[in-house]
């Protein structure tokens, strides 16, 4: 059986891209609020203004003739990454892990010269990665520092954490790993593994690379039963408060671990994709609608977070009914 | 919901103003909906020979009636040196010849060209029939008329079976002496039908003779045959009078009715009339337009017919997007397969379209591979971007001109249609091909570039639909449905296809885990 029975798919509540577009993003995004999170500048600003933690700016380059000056831009910092400003789906991302004269190497080990860097920044500038096709920036970050805990986990790259975001509530999340195939990109359709993870507990519960189950890191040989993500509390209350800021109801919020500045977002969605959906071996519908069903959204991001965990939790036994009740009658003094 | 229903209404609205203009071409003006539906158009060519006198000439002919379920498309009226006129008298149009002095055998021609509206019922003749005139027979032909008439009342129940038994009794082989009395000895076809009307007369029955032509292919020296025309219950029936077969015949044009002469010459002698009749078989749709385009239908007036011909060809070629967009919204919504650019896969159609199937795709096939090599290499140029995609465009028109110069000294000639493919087109499709070869690897690029091929094949199959060509271009209001299933399709929230594959693995896992 190559096709899956669209009843059966439809009783788990999984989500497909007609749904999604239909009743999600047009119905809780507004198009004028795209640009700020199209726009990784924006984001950037906004998360900073929000107090977010953020991967530090180097540089920005907007004309063809400051490609001239990336030379001197970059001198200082062994490490960095070149993005479009515009760009989608990962596309156009350039990492530097370190370079000596006129020597850049990238995280598979390849080597490559100043000219190809210019000719990179030059193509982004055009316009070759954004969105339609517009002319666009440059932005040159420094580069995320891969902490320890993901160190077995992830191979020539960053792993990055994709949690689902709707009208606050935080519903999904997602660990995406790079691997060999996915060239050190955490991007599930060019090879990268998607782990599903436990909403109460940010526990593992299954992970997937380019659709089929796997049990362990293709690379690495880890076990994913181990992997547990820390600080997990804080990263689902980071995501909730996105809501806030960028005013968009239905939202894929991308963070990262840094060893030494902690949990970072790196880049908000409007328009996030449903391999989530496979990477949990659970349908969105069911979550979607238990958030539809409330009647007024918290306003603590915090609240939320409690919330979802209790609600969209593998191991319900966690959450008691107890805690539900502190919730209900915690919120008024939290209002007033 | 609010939304939702509005949006129903407004499908509803579109599909039925699409499908109603459809049905009123259709059964109003009579366009068929199949490009093979044709008709036989009946050319009779009518010729009066006379013998003049060196006196003026007067020729007068009559008319076949203008009906409803009978086009006249042509007519014509030649005859050298002669005057015409075309009178329209209340008894019947006829035409008129004139010339001051005229000697020696003359010609006069008329030819007309008609065909029969088939989705039209022949509404027979209902003008109200004048008061029947009592023929005035001598003693003894009234006497055999009465004995005549009271046989035949006595076996009929109502006009109609009085007329057919009529008929019969005098067309019967064994006639009595009554029946011999009043047909005569060598009675023409003319003097039986005046009998008839004149015995229908004496019995208050209206009736007025008939005079039409059977209509086959080929025939020459036909001349007209004559009818009963009986009015009965508010309309005219018409009876064939030597079989008293009710009702009009096929193929049979009818030419004139009532007494009037069918022709009249004055001024000449030994006048004789003579039909031939020859049959074309053209397409409907050609004869529905051309009669439309002269009968000013308002609806024709504003349509596509009324540009010149060659805006019609350009419209034949745009009215047939839509399809495309329709299969493009099918194969992404329903299907979810992925095309590189949403619309390119229509204007790779459109080509193909010009240069039949396989060659287009061996052309395209080439030319983008072709391509896809001269940019890898361009990419190492270093050049920015709008100049580089600039110069794929030079490139992909230095390809096409390879393509055509080297099939024409080869003799192939399928390849010089190269040139219908658009080149922007196929240099951004190039250049996207390449950026995603880069970043995504080939099987994407062969996943996007396939998917586009597939659906351009597609859509090229709809697009040369003969049925749908016919159609789009002949009822561009059936656009309107297809807007309206576009509607439809854009609220669908359901899977795709690919989703199904997607998320196989999905409800394996569920299934098992409910084991």
């Amino acid at each position: 059986m190559f096709l899956a029975s669209a009843k059966k798919l439809r009783s788990f509540g999984i989500i497909g891209m007609n749904q999604r577009n239909f009743g999600l993003i047009s119905r809780y995004n507004p198009r004028h609020l795209y640009p700020l999170v199209d726009n990784k500048l924006k984001t950037k600003l906004l998360a900073q203004q929000a107090g977010i933690t953020v991967p530090k700016l180097l540089g920005t380059m907007e004309y063809q003739h400051d490609v001239k000056s990336l030379k001197e831009i970059l001198r200082p910092h062994a490490q960095f990454v070149i993005k479009p400003v515009k760009g989608s789906g990962g596309k156009g991302i350039l990492v530097i892990t370190e370079h000596d004269h006129n020597r850049y190497v990238k995280p598979s080990g390849d080597a490559i010269q100043l000219a190809d860097i210019e000719r990179h920044v030059s193509n982004i500038l055009s316009g070759l990665h954004s969105l339609g096709g517009k002319p666009d920036m440059v932005m040159i970050e420094s580069l995320i520092q891969l902490d320890p805990v993901f160190a077995d986990f992830s191979y020539e790259g960053i792993p990055d954490l994709r949690i689902i975001v709707l009208k606050g509530y935080p519903i999904m999340a997602m660990l995406r790993l790079t691997t060999h195939a996915s060239d050190g990109k955490a991007n599930l359709h060019q090879g990268a593994v998607g782990v599903g993870i436990d909403m109460g507990t940010g526990r593992a519960l299954h992970a997937v690379q380019y659709g089929a189950p796997v049990s362990y890191h293709p690379d690495t040989r880890k076990t994913f039963s181990d992997l547990v993500v820390p600080h997990w509390d804080k990263l689902l209350r980071l995501a909730a408060a996105c809501y806030e800021m960028t005013g968009l109801g239905y939202l894929g919020v991308d963070i990262v671990l840094d060893r030494d500045q902690g949990p970072m977002i790196i880049e908000l969605n409007a328009r996030p994709g449903l391999s989530i959906q496979v990477a949990n071996f659970a349908g969105l519908a069911p979550r979607v609608a238990a958030i539809e069903a409330l009647k007024n959204i918290e306003p603590d991001p915090q609240l939320r977070v409690i919330f979802s965990q209790q609600q969209f939790s593998a191991e319900p036994g966690r959450y008691p009914p107890r805690q539900l009740r502190t919730r209900s009658t915690d919120s008024p003094k939290i209002i007033t | 919901m609010y939304a939702k229903l509005r949006l129903y209404i407004l499908v509803f609205l579109i599909m039925g103003l699409g499908i109603g203009l459809t049905m009123y071409k259709h059964f109003a003006l009579g366009f068929p909906l199949s490009p093979d539906d044709k008709k036989s158009v009946w050319t009779i060519e009518a010729r009066i020979d006379f013998v003049a006198r060196g006196d003026p000439v007067i020729v007068s002919f009559a008319l076949p009636p203008k009906a409803e379920h009978i086009v006249f498309m042509e007519e014509d009226f030649a005859s050298p040196d002669y005057g015409f006129s075309e009178l329209t008298p209340p008894t019947g149009r006829r035409a008129q010849w004139s010339k001051r002095t005229a000697s020696g055998p003359q010609t006069t021609y008329y030819r007309l060209s008609v065909y029969e509206k088939d989705n039209i019922s022949q509404s027979l003749g209902s003008d109200l029939p004048a008061e029947p005139e009592k023929p005035e027979f001598d003693e003894v032909i009234k006497t055999a008329a009465t004995t005549l008439l009271d046989q035949v009342r006595s076996r009929s129940a109502n006009t109609e079976t009085f007329t057919r038994e009529l008929i019969n009794t005098l067309n019967t082989n064994t006639p009595s002496q009554n029946q011999s009395l009043l047909l005569n000895e060598q009675s023409s076809e003319d003097y039986k039908t005046h009998l008839i009307v004149n015995l229908l007369a004496l019995e208050n029955i209206s009736a007025r003779i008939v005079r039409g032509l059977y209509l086959k292919d080929g025939r020459r020296r036909q001349s007209l045959a004559n009818f009963v025309e009986v009015y009965i219950g508010g309309q005219w029936l018409l009876f064939n009078q030597n079989t008293g077969e009710h009702g009009k015949p096929k193929n049979f044009l009818i030419w004139q009715r009532g007494d009037q002469s069918l022709l009249d010459v004055v001024g000449g002698k030994n006048s004789q009339i003579s039909f031939s009749i020859i049959k074309n078989i053209h397409p409907t749709r050609n004869l529905v337009v051309r009669d439309s385009m002269n009968r000013q239908a308002g609806i024709m007036d504003f349509s596509i017919y009324s540009l010149p011909i060659e805006q019609q060809n350009a419209f034949k070629m745009i009215l047939l997007l839509p399809i495309g967009a329709l299969i493009v919204v099918i194969m992404r919504l329903l299907i979810g397969i992925r095309t590189s650019g949403t619309f390119m896969p229509i204007l790779i159609a459109l080509a193909l379209i010009q240069t039949t199937l396989v060659t287009g795709i061996i052309i395209f096939l080439t030319v983008v591979g072709t391509g896809l090599l001269i940019r890898s290499y361009l990419s190492r140029l270093n050049l920015l971007f709008v100049a580089r995609i600039s110069a794929v465009i030079i490139v992909v028109i230095a390809i096409m001109a390879s393509i055509s110069i080297i099939s024409n000294k080869l003799g192939l000639d399928q390849a010089m249609t190269v040139t219908f493919f658009p080149m922007i087109i196929l240099a951004w499709t190039i250049e996207r091909m390449s950026v995603l070869w880069e970043e995504d690897g080939p099987r994407e690029v062969f996943i996007q570039g396939g998917g586009s091929l597939l659906t351009a094949v597609i859509a090229y199959l709809f697009m040369t639909n003969r049925t749908i060509e016919y159609l789009t271009f002949n009822f561009p209001e059936l656009m309107l449905v297809n807007l309206a299933f576009i509607l439809i399709l854009g609220q669908y929230t359901g899977y795709r296809l690919s989703e199904l594959y997607r998320f196989h693995s999905l409800e394996r896992r569920n299934v098992s885990g409910q084991r």
